[in-house]
């Protein structure tokens, strides 16, 4: 079973000759493909975050405009959607995005690797659900996790956090210290003006209070790095949104422009100025490298180690992690300072992991990619994915909250998912018969993990269609 | 302003008794008897909604002050709150609530926590469903621990199922050893039967398998003869991004009532709601937030058409994890709070009543000079909607439903009697 397990666990799913290829060593296998940075296998082209956020944002300010203008939209023709100009600047990257995505896990012949891709991803989670996330969620694992994921911990935490995706998903870009430069101009004036009182301005609008936004700050300490009993008070919390105020957006116009649109931007008259006390240390004024400090810092925690070793055992071996299994993967993580490889080297040592009797129940996303691998599919059309997921209920960039998908199997395992499973697997069994003879895809994607009682079924099904659908609902290929 | 002021400085007294009057107009008799037992309609909202904007303490001085734009004005003022009880107001998105209140069928509760303390969402939503003091230590929640208490027989579904979830899978409060459903607003077409007969066979020898596959099919049955289907959620058109929120909630809503109201349906169901972590730009009287909650308002509105004859007999219960800052942050939003506000809404209900034990919004007041302090464990409105409306005993509220929870003592007098 170490063969099945290697390619079906660690990987996600077997394409014909997987098995076969892992089979002379399967931890061997599994070594081969951790380093170095994971690149999108597939043809899709995709675009840079920094100019989907130019292309939205120019969008924005035409629908504004025409508003402004009161202009009529042009008419929509027949049935379809009203003009939404934002809209149609996001949705064909978001939808490049997912499609995209899913080639790669057919297609990548480092399985193991993208599946930690994915892992990171989740770990990390922004969603597309939010307005000026929607265009550049999928950008956050292609330009921030991809490059990353068989590096440094604290590289991939640092691309992360200062990523467009995460800084907007998380509210940080506006953040503003009370005692940074914008804030303490924005008083000035109102004291000149002597509006304040009143709480509006000449034309009548609400003057604006600047202030910090903690939810950035929040979420790396509870969701990223040392987890919601990693031992940070509220206060910790505070400081922390502190000094990372400033990290946010190029663009934005009059007193905010400055940098590149869309990219990374840490504006300093935002940033509130000062030494911070967080977790008991204090950290000189020192601008950007005040947060960078923090992270660096962060990064190397034993709570930190622990709470992703906690996650990676949850998701390699078992919805209740083993405590040796996490000891010895975090133990890894402190010793080598986060080298991610040395961390997954770890998992792959840990015997947990290759117990055939602890499966994992997949996931919407586990039970399409595994599929299309089984299958030797590779969608073509970003309709055939996004429609799979809205009916299986994982929408693709879209975990809704940031703290990613559930990663056990009692969020996934209703009744009613169940049949919405069955339904999408006799449409891919309808759509993709032809040519395929399931008792011989059977054994190339399930290996030894096919039981004689499922195979006996595929025989006596009334025909392929119903026999390829039985198959992809079998207990052992609904597992992983 | 004044005399306001005076009267809060008493701490301690409950705000009610707003609009009993009207409700002796509905004709309650004619329903009262004729449906069975009691239902129940759990909504969660996940995210932590605003309870100062849903539900506006207008009347505290320092409330304009800290909500700044995001306050709700005063009753009568332009997009002002729709007027409850002289100190409190609905935010005036919720013109059905606002319909119930004055019809005495909707008790407001404010300044309201589950006993967490912090402020992680995931944690704040396990104790919301785990029915601990704490996030960690169960898999199941409290709701199923209830059902499993329940009488046996009366209105249970075929297989003995008490409770449905409104989504694909079973949120934790609904999770446990008492069989639930779960269904989602977006209908499954008709799976072909053989298959569903031959996958029968190939789970007979797992169990885990089985079990849901037979729930799954007697659900389907029972979404076929409850009628009118829910309206099938279009599965999103061309792949947008999102479905509006809106109409997500409005037809779990929907689909609930079909349910309870099939033959051998449910009596209690659970409802999900996302999207009220508003961080930045939450908006005041017109806005982001205002949107959410007019779709919520919208969703309780079809709940209780689709419900017709049932709706006498029911009790929505309406919470979220913990409530936002007192003051609004640098973004236009607010930040994770604790206190908060919750509704109870139903024919089942006696309402026209704002519970509140006013902590006050002065700096003072504020728990850890930030937040609305609690007055209120939200365990005492579940332990009271359980006894009373439910009817699961006292000892076992106490005891498996709500362990640790000798603090926190139920309400009286919530339901009619």
């Amino acid at each position: 079973m170490q063969t099945e397990i290697a390619v079906l666990r660690f990987g996600l799913g077997a394409r014909p000759g997987d098995l076969a290829a892992a089979a002379g060593d399967p931890r061997a296998w599994l070594m081969a493909q951790i380093r170095g940075a994971v690149e999108l296998a597939g043809n899709t082209p995709l675009t840079p975050s920094d100019q989907i956020f130019a292309e939205v944002q120019a969008a924005r300010d035409y629908a504004q405009e025409m508003k402004r203008e009161g202009a009529q939209a042009p008419a929509a023709t027949g049935a379809a959607a009203p003009f939404n100009p934002v809209r149609n600047a996001y949705l064909p990257h978001y939808r490049a995005q997912v499609l995209a995505r899913a080639q790669s896990a057919a297609l990548t012949a480092r399985p193991f690797a993208e599946r930690l891709v994915h892992f990171w991803t989740n770990h990390f989670a922004v969603s597309a659900d939010k307005g000026a996330v929607s265009g550049i969620a999928g950008t956050l694992e292609n330009e921030a996790i991809r490059p990353h994921v068989g590096g440094r911990f604290i590289d991939l935490l640092t691309a992360v956090e200062q990523h467009p995706a995460m800084i907007a998903f998380l509210d940080n870009q506006n953040s503003v210290g009370k005692d940074s430069d914008l804030a303490q101009l924005a008083a000035r004036r109102q004291a000149r003006r002597a509006f304040a009182e009143q709480g509006t301005d000449a034309s009548g609008k609400p003057v604006r209070q600047f202030g910090i936004n903690e939810n950035l700050a929040r979420e790396i300490l509870e969701l990223h790095t040392l987890g919601v009993d990693g031992g940070y008070s509220q206060t910790d919390v505070t400081a922390f949104a502190e000094i990372i105020s400033g990290w946010s957006i190029g663009g934005g116009k009059g007193r905010l422009a400055g940098g590149t649109p869309g990219r990374f931007y840490f504006r300093d008259n935002l940033h509130e100025p000062g030494a911070k006390t967080f977790l008991g240390k204090t950290y000189r004024e020192d601008g950007l490298a005040q947060g960078e400090a923090v992270l660096s810092d962060l990064a190397r925690h034993p709570a930190t180690a622990h709470f992703i070793a906690t996650k990676l055992v949850r998701h390699f071996v078992s919805d209740d992690p083993p405590p040796a299994a996490v000891a010895r993967v975090a133990n890894a993580f402190l010793k080598s300072g986060g080298d991610l490889p040395k961390v997954y080297a770890a998992l792959i040592e840990s015997p947990e992991a290759w117990d055939a009797g602890a499966r994992k129940f997949k996931t919407p996303e586990d039970f399409v990619f595994s599929t299309l691998r089984s299958l030797s599919i590779s969608p073509r059309q970003p309709e055939e994915v996004l429609h799979s997921f809205d009916l299986l209920g994982q929408r693709q960039y879209t975990p809704g909250s940031p703290a990613g998908w559930p990663d056990t199997s009692k969020a996934w395992d209703g009744s009613d998912a169940l049949m919405h499973r069955v339904l999408w697997a006799s449409r891919v069994a309808d759509r993709y018969e032809q040519g395929l003879e399931p008792v011989d895809v059977a054994t190339s994607s399930l290996g030894a993990y096919a039981r004689p009682e499922t195979v006996t079924a595929l025989r006596r099904a009334t025909s392929s269609t119903q026999a390829l659908a039985l198959l992809l609902m079998s207990p052992e290929f609904q597992r992983r | 302003m004044h005399s306001f002021h005076s009267r809060f400085d008493r701490r301690r007294f409950l705000l009610g008794a707003g609009g009993l009057g009207l409700s002796a107009a509905l004709p309650r008799v004619l329903f009262a008897h004729t449906g069975g037992s009691a239902r129940l309609v759990v909504v969660i909202l996940r995210g932590a909604l605003d309870g100062l904007a849903a539900v506006p303490p207008y009347a505290d001085p320092h409330y304009a002050d800290l909500h700044r734009e995001l306050a709700i004005a005063a009753p009568g003022s332009p997009k002002g709150a729709l007027a409850l009880n002289g100190t409190f107001g609905l935010h005036p998105s919720f013109a059905f609530l606002h319909e119930r209140y004055l019809a005495g069928e909707l008790v407001v509760f404010h300044a309201v926590a589950s006993p967490y303390r912090d402020r992680s969402h995931f944690d704040g939503q396990n104790v919301l469903e785990n029915g601990l003091t704490r996030p960690l230590g169960t898999a199941d929640g409290w709701l199923n621990r209830a059902l499993a208490a329940l009488p046996a027989g009366a209105g249970a579904g075929k297989a003995g199922e008490h409770a449905v979830a409104i989504s694909q899978n079973v949120p934790l409060i609904l999770r446990g050893d008492a069989p639930v459903i779960s269904k989602s607003p977006q209908a499954t077409p008709d799976v072909d039967e053989e298959l569903l007969s031959r996958l029968a066979d190939l789970y007979s020898h797992d169990d885990w398998f089985s079990a849901r596959l037979s729930e799954a099919v007697q659900t389907e049955k029972l979404t076929d003869e409850g009628g009118d289907p829910a309206p099938a959620m279009a599965a999103a058109p061309g792949g947008a991004v999102k479905p509006a929120a809106a109409d997500r909630v409005g037809g779990a809503a929907r689909m609930a009532a079909t349910l309870m109201r099939s033959e051998g349906g449910p009596e209690v169901a659970v409802i999900e709601a996302s999207g009220w972590d508003t961080h930045a730009n939450q908006g005041g009287a017109q806005g982001a937030l205002a949107q959410r909650l007019a779709g919520l308002d919208g969703a309780l509105r079809a709940l209780a058409e689709d419900l017709g004859p049932l709706w006498p007999q029911t009790a929505v219960l309406v919470v979220t994890e913990f409530g936002r800052t007192a003051a609004m942050n640098g973004t236009r939003g607010t930040d994770h709070g604790t206190g908060g506000c919750a509704f109870l809404a139903g024919g089942a209900v006696r309402g026209g009543r704002v519970i509140a034990d006013w902590p006050g919004l002065n700096p003072g007041a504020l728990l850890d000079d930030r937040d609305l302090r609690p007055t209120l464990d939200l365990r005492s409105v579940f332990k009271a909607v359980l006894d009373e409306h439910m009817h699961v005993d006292a000892r076992t509220l106490s005891t498996r439903v709500f362990p640790d929870s000798s603090g926190a003592r139920p309400l009286q007098g919530l339901m009619r009697a």
